[in-house]
């Protein structure tokens, strides 16, 4: 170590200095921020999922195999439930719609008409095969992003289910 | 009446405040002992204002008083009475109100603590912690005021979000806001210290109770909230890492490295003005939790709506005081005078080293969760951080951290062996590594990183007790002289002990968590459903009314290895005011591990899907999670901390130093 050059010779096991001491201190925290830091610019190459609306998956020619979240209303009467919990339903923004198959239990808050966010992987145009479909907690509360994926496509309707109605419940 | 007492109350607190933050720092700078003495009577005088308001909301609660919005809103009249009360504090402006008590609370305890504070520092605490209380008084009255009238009234209310009707969340916010907001406290004494310039062992000593309090509290809301999620929610999951969660994790974790760095600096004089830098930390991260769960910036799959208008309050609240405690910080700190040093080997330095490791984990938790936020600033792009990106980066530097902790536990201070440490915790490592070994022997195949946790786990339990083990059994000498000193045991030694193996404890519910099983099918009545040990047989559905709502209930006969159990019932509940739907999940325990229903809908021809779970050891997660709380409510009963504090001392030096 250099920083040794101008000390005189006190062999460094016995006493380190105050310098040195820092030193060490200083090193094992680069050691273990440099881990974290190639950690999470790793992990956030891999493990992040961007949300769209219908009508962004088609604009942005998303390519199939992609992983993302989709969110918009899910389509009045398009809900089909087969055999082995499969169901089918049509996600829309409006403008574009897209077909989801989902295999599962179906959270309580899942309606006809109205928002949904769903997350997997888009098999091809217009389909997309779900492995999460995400519960709200509160009949009045509209995911932001849905919100905005709808304003997009200029069919939100203020009156109906507003984002973040003020009268809703809070909690933790 | 009451309403109009409760508001009234709230305004003339929030007076109180101003009072209790501007007149004792007055009183110090004019060295007038009489001004600066006005912050107990102050601190005190506002909890009681505000636990009269919160009473009064309480009350109108509990008489269904309709002509109150905030009551109209969540509450009917068909409520259970236990529902009425706790729908008080289930809803925003409630929450709100019952934040700033627990504020105000504590601010009342610092005041009537019987601890011999040196003045200045009390009174320096005492208005720092005012002026919190004073920005959110300000904030509930203005934006949230829980007392505003309707006119006209409506003849029922709409009724507490169903999901929130259950037991578990009306003891859940309650305890998360004692470890949330008990860290105000540790703020408010980080900042008086900087004002005043001067920090030392007393310091340490005063902060580290509340500290301590705070987070055990935490841990018990955590847990508390994760347990409620997991029968609740009816998913079976019992961590999301969804940004409510880590809104009350980041301070957990920022709170569990200050309780380990006030240590160092009470037994050694050193890390001060990181520890101040932590204390200040732990509480932003509380301020930005109630930001994130408040403003509705970020989408969480358990979050409330909420007004845009709020956000921006809490924002401005959220600036002030990071802002202004990090600028008081960069300014004063350099004034602190300088901690002692310590060698590489030793108790200090495997404490610096668990500081650094938990406070990377929560730097990664915090980037994880604010990232899409920022991402969306920037670029307009909509993402989502989940799971994978946790499991990626917090349980990497979590498990050196959990392998050292037994080595670092039996580190002398001052001058430790490193060898010796090793030695001693190569047994509590050897039964971890055999564990595993004879886990791996009997489960063949499945996942290999069960068996791999909870060896960990075991080396962590086992590791836990060597230290106090071996001063308790010594130089062995007779079952009485044992007896005897393990009663003279520090009990903070005993609660260190605990909590670390609460710790251990739970990483063994959580590796087992790779054992769980689950399956879904259509059952019709007779029919079964298997998954891992348990098989499910649909005997009746019946249907029920409750007190406000309709349900359909199903029962099972659950089978567990050839052995029958009793049956289990799981619920698809309407609740008529809000025709809003919930699953109740049907659970029963055997041993530490659960069998857990839980119903989707019913399909034409009247089967219903039904979920069956297998979740073997599942109750250890939050098991340990009570036993580091218990580790830390024991640590509080030390003796040391219930004794008077030593007067400040003019040498460090001088110190009482190896308390134990």
């Amino acid at each position: 170590m250099t920083i040794q050059a101008g000390i005189p010779a006190t062999p460094p096991r016995k006493r380190l200095t105050r310098k040195q001491r820092r030193l060490v201190v200083i090193a094992s925290a680069g050691v273990v921020l440099g881990l974290a830091a190639g950690l999470v610019a790793y992990a956030l190459r891999d493990s992040i999922v961007f949300f769209y609306g219908p009508t962004e998956v088609v604009e942005k020619g998303l390519a199939p195999g992609t992983r993302l979240r989709l969110g918009g209303l899910v389509e009045t009467g398009s809900v089909e439930r087969g055999a082995n919990q499969r169901v089918n339903f049509a996600v829309t923004d409006g403008k574009t719609r897209t077909m989801v198959s989902y295999t599962g239990l179906l959270p309580d808050l899942f309606r006809e008409g109205q928002g949904v966010v769903t997350e997997g992987v888009l098999e091809g145009p217009g389909r997309f095969r779900a492995d999460s479909v995400l519960a709200k907690h509160d009949e009045t509360y509209m995911p932001r992003e849905v919100a905005d994926a709808l304003k997009k496509q200029g069919h939100w309707q203020p009156g109906e289910t507003k984002p973040g109605a003020p009268a809703a419940p809070v909690t933790k | 009446m009451f309403v109009e007492i409760g508001h009234f109350a709230l305004a003339l607190a929030l007076g109180v405040a101003v009072v209790q933050t501007v007149v004792p720092l007055w009183g110090v700078a004019r060295n007038d002992p009489a001004l600066a003495s006005v912050g107990p009577a102050a601190a005190i005088a506002s909890f009681l204002l505000v636990a009269l308001s919160f009473g009064c909301l309480v009350m109108s609660y509990a008489t269904s008083d309709f002509s109150v919005e905030n009551v109209a809103a969540n509450s009917h009249s068909t409520q259970p009475l236990i529902y009425k009360l706790t729908a008080t504090w289930g809803n925003h402006e409630g929450s709100m109100l019952l934040w700033v008590l627990i504020l105000v609370l504590f601010g009342a305890l610092v005041a009537l603590s019987r601890r011999s504070l040196p003045p200045k520092l009390r009174a320096g605490t005492l208005a720092a912690q005012g002026s919190v209380s004073v920005a959110f008084l300000a904030f509930t009255l203005l934006t949230s005021n829980p007392f505003r009238r309707l006119v006209p009234a409506p003849g029922e209310g709409q009724d507490l979000n169903p999901i929130l009707q259950d037991l578990g969340l009306a003891i859940h916010p309650p305890l998360l806001y004692v470890g949330y907001v008990g860290f105000s406290i540790t703020y408010a004494f980080a900042v008086a210290a900087l004002i005043e310039g001067k920090i030392d062992a007393v310091w340490a000593r005063a902060v580290r109770p509340w500290t301590l309090l705070a987070w055990t509290f935490l841990t018990l809301g955590i847990a508390m909230g994760s347990y409620w999620a997991y029968y609740e929610l009816g998913w079976g999951g019992w961590w999301f890492w969804d940004p409510v969660e880590n809104a009350s994790l980041m301070p957990w974790l920022a709170g569990t490295a200050l309780i380990h760095s006030t240590v160092v600096m009470e037994k050694r004089d050193a890390l001060k003005v990181w520890t101040i830098l932590l204390a200040i930390l732990t509480f932003s991260l509380s301020l930005l939790g109630t930001f994130i769960v408040r403003s509705g910036v970020l989408t969480s799959v358990h979050s409330f709506a909420s007004d845009p208008q709020r956000g921006l309050f809490i924002l401005g609240i959220l600036i002030a005081f990071i802002g202004g405690s990090l600028a008081l910080f960069a300014w004063r700190a350099p004034l602190l005078k300088q901690g002692g040093l310590f060698a590489p080997v030793s108790r200090e330095s495997a404490l610096v080293v668990n500081n650094l490791f938990l406070a990377t984990a929560c730097a990664t938790v915090f980037i994880g969760t604010l990232y899409p936020l920022v991402l969306e600033m920037v670029t307009g792009d909509k993402i989502s951080v989940g799971p994978p990106f946790f499991n990626a980066t917090f349980v990497p530097l979590l498990v050196p951290l959990l392998l050292l902790l037994p080595i670092g536990q039996t580190l002398a201070w001052k001058r430790g062996d490193l060898l010796g440490a090793a030695q001693r915790a190569q047994v509590a490592f050897g039964v971890g590594v055999v564990t595993s070994l004879v886990i791996f022997a009997f489960v063949r195949g499945g996942p290999v990183l069960a068996p791999l946790g909870i060896g960990l786990g075991v080396f962590l339990v086992v590791g836990a007790f060597w230290e106090v083990g071996e001063r308790v059994v010594g130089r062995a000498s007779g079952a009485s002289a044992m007896l005897s000193r393990a009663k003279g045991l520090p009990r903070s030694a005993w609660g260190t002990a605990l909590g670390h193996a609460g710790v251990g404890i739970s990483v063994i519910g959580i590796a087992a968590v790779a054992w769980g099983t689950e399956s879904i099918g259509m059952l019709k009545v007779g029919e079964s459903l298997t998954s891992g040990r348990y098989t499910a047989t649909l005997e009746a559905v019946t249907p029920r009314t409750g007190p406000n709502y309709r349900e359909d209930a199903a029962r099972f006969r659950i089978v567990a290895d050839g052995r029958e159990l009793k049956p289990v019932e799981a619920m698809k509940r309407i609740y008529t005011a809000r025709a809003m739907p919930t699953t109740e999940a049907g659970i029963r325990t055997v041993g530490l591990g659960q069998a857990y229903i839980s119903l989707g809908e019913p399909d034409a021809s009247g089967a219903i899907a039904v979920k069956l779970h297998d979740k073997p050891l599942i109750l250890l997660i939050w098991i340990g999670a009570l036993v580091m709380a218990a580790g830390g409510a024991l640590s509080l009963t030390d003796r040391r901390f219930r004794l008077a504090a030593p007067r400040r001392t003019a040498a460090p030096a001088a110190m009482p130093q190896a308390a134990e």
